[in-house]
């Protein structure tokens, strides 16, 4: 039972440092905070690649398989996506 | 002693991952530092994927790196090929990759069926991955299928509802124009129970993968049924709520494998979309459950646009506009979704240049927080034609000025400038905040006609003395005013 009290007090600690950071984040960022935040979220990609590569049955496995692409490409895309966005916001002159 | 620094080594990437993460979003608080931010945040994930796969009990499959670098290409070319204008779509397709992966992995922990071995595998892999003996794999087995019902739960509404959202944002023919009726209400807390109920029966038959099943589809019908009936102009608010959910689900799926640095991005990113959310909630004035359940309708006290409109408008061209435009020391834009339809945000910015350059006016631009499908979206649009962002200025920041402006441009906004909103208790957008523009001295309205906006009520302020409505397109009725500008 440690082991869940350990992971929500870490789940409940993030939660108020991104509240913290995120309410400073300006509007004009907001789109790019969207992005960025979803790609972010694709850390998923963590829990497939344990699940795609345990020494599993074929069916587990292939869901694994789909979760890494899918999650890929929700990394890579977020993060390309995002910095094509936040190098086009440029002060005067 | 090998697993034990194996784990050390793997807690100290995924500790140093989740600071990069932090620091990543730290950087967006200011657009001088955001693009390192974003590449901060990069290189968290790299680190934490890349740690993850060292990991010997898992480098050795194929399938997964396929996985990877197909996920790789797919992504880097849609972020290649799209177009600004196409970002609330891509930020929604992106939200729903990120909830089915969630929803897959659950399945992969779940459907392994009554082999057992694998299940304990993946405790005992998840145990050496954070290093901790936990109370016994029975404990370990029952966490691990909460975690893993809740990830498909959330996943699978995430899913639906993003894809859904993308098509309606794409225009798609095929997606349901939904409507609000009571039974409907009722069909989606009948679902939410049902989904509870089979995660209950899930968690205690953890070796029956039809309950599984069974939530998978009850949460990707709920997906459906929840973003249908919402219009358009509350995009914004749905975009940021599903944002929310895609984190949330990747916090769920952290429980499932124990794994700090999920439930560390996770919660951000929930945080992150649970403000968005409020904020668009704030700059409508109505609670999320409104947006979420209720229409939005006109009100029998609200007058009818005849009675508004008869006889009071007064319809401007190009030239003349160029004419009050010379004379005019303040300008200030007030863009909205039109802009974004007419790609007009080039021509948009031609205008203010010529303006600044030739008649030394000064030119900014107002952003309303709810303006556009997604949260931000005219300021990114904005940024793509290269204004700098110090001309783009908030709703609070600008309106105190709003009477020392000598030409106020609304183009293609409605109610986020409808002063019915300060003035009638009754109205559906009563209490919304709005940009003061009927208090600049010569309004300019650049619309196609005089249909309302999503709020489906009259705009008195089309009918204001100092008014003037320039019917077009609004990339076109820009190019006139340049056209007509260039020969003074």
């Amino acid at each position: 039972m440690d082991a869940i009290i350990t992971l929500l007090t870490i789940f409940v600690l993030a939660i108020f440092i991104g509240f913290e950071i995120i309410t400073k984040i300006p509007p004009t960022l907001h789109t790019p905070l969207m992005s960025g935040s979803n790609a972010i979220s694709g850390v998923t990609l963590i829990g497939a690649v344990v699940a795609a590569g345990s020494d599993v049955p074929v069916l587990p496995q292939a869901l694994g398989f789909l979760a890494v692409l899918f999650a890929t490409i929700n990394v890579v895309g977020g993060f390309l996506v995002t910095n094509r966005m936040l190098s086009m916001f440029k002060r005067k002159g | 002693m090998l697993a034990a620094s194996n784990a050390l080594l793997i807690n100290g990437a995924y500790l140093l991952a989740s600071i990069l993460f932090i620091f990543g979003l730290k950087g967006l608080t200011h657009p001088k530092t955001a693009v390192r931010g974003n590449l901060l945040g990069a290189l968290g994930m790299l680190v934490a994927v890349g740690v993850t796969l060292l990991d010997q009990h898992i480098v050795s499959f194929p399938v997964m790196i396929a996985g990877l670098v197909i996920g790789t290409g797919i992504g880097a070319f849609l972020a290649i090929r799209v177009e600004m204008t196409g970002m609330p779509e891509l930020v929604a397709l992106f939200n729903g990759f990120g909830g089915v992966a969630s929803v897959f992995v659950a399945a992969a922990w779940m459907l392994s069926g009554g082999d057992e071995g694998f299940k304990e595998g993946l405790v005992r892999g998840a145990r050496d991955l954070i290093g901790v003996e936990t109370a016994g794999a029975q404990i370990a087995l029952m966490q691990g299928a909460i975690a893993a019902t809740a990830s498909a739960l959330i996943g699978g509404v995430t899913l639906l509802g993003s894809l859904v959202a993308y098509g309606k944002l794409a225009g798609l023919k095929w997606v349901p124009e939904g409507e609000f009726i009571p039974a409907q209400k009722i069909l989606n807390a009948a679902l939410v129970l049902l989904g509870l109920f089979l995660c209950y029966q899930s968690v205690i038959n953890p070796d029956n993968g039809l309950f599984f099943l069974g939530i998978v589809l009850v949460s990707c019908i709920l997906g459906v049924t929840l973003v249908t009936p919402i219009g358009g102009a509350d995009m914004p608010v749905v975009i940021a709520l599903l944002n929310s959910y895609s984190g949330l689900a990747a916090a769920a799926t952290g429980f499932v494998i124990s794994n700090n640095v999920l439930i560390i991005a996770g919660s951000l990113v929930g945080a992150s979309g649970l403000i968005l959310t409020s904020i668009m909630c704030k700059a409508m004035n109505r609670s999320l459950a409104n947006v979420m359940f209720a229409t939005m309708g006109a009100s029998s006290s609200t007058a009818s646009a005849d009675d508004v409109y008869e006889g009071k408008i007064k319809s401007t061209s190009g030239d003349e506009v160029a004419m009050l435009l010379e004379t005019s020391r303040r300008v200030v834009i007030i863009p909205g979704y039109g802009m974004a339809v007419s790609q007009a945000q080039h021509a948009v910015r031609d205008l203010a240049n010529l303006l600044e350059s030739k008649f030394g006016a000064n030119v900014d631009f107002a952003i309303h927080p709810v303006a556009g499908r997604m949260p931000g979206h005219m300021n990114v649009l904005l940024a793509e034609a290269n204004i700098p962002y110090d001309k783009l200025r908030e709703m609070d920041d600008i309106n105190p000025e709003m009477d020392q402006v000598d030409v106020a441009g609304v183009i293609g906004a409605n109610d986020v400038v409808n002063p019915v909103a300060r003035t009638d208790p009754n109205s559906p957008i009563a209490g919304m905040p709005i940009i003061d523009v009927d208090k600049a001295r010569t309004v300019i309205v650049i619309k196609r006609s005089l249909s309302p906006g999503y709020a489906g009520i009259p705009n008195p302020l089309f009918a204001a003395d100092n008014t003037l409505m320039f019917f077009g397109d609004g990339k076109k009725a820009f190019q006139e005013m340049i056209e007509a500008l260039k020969e003074a």
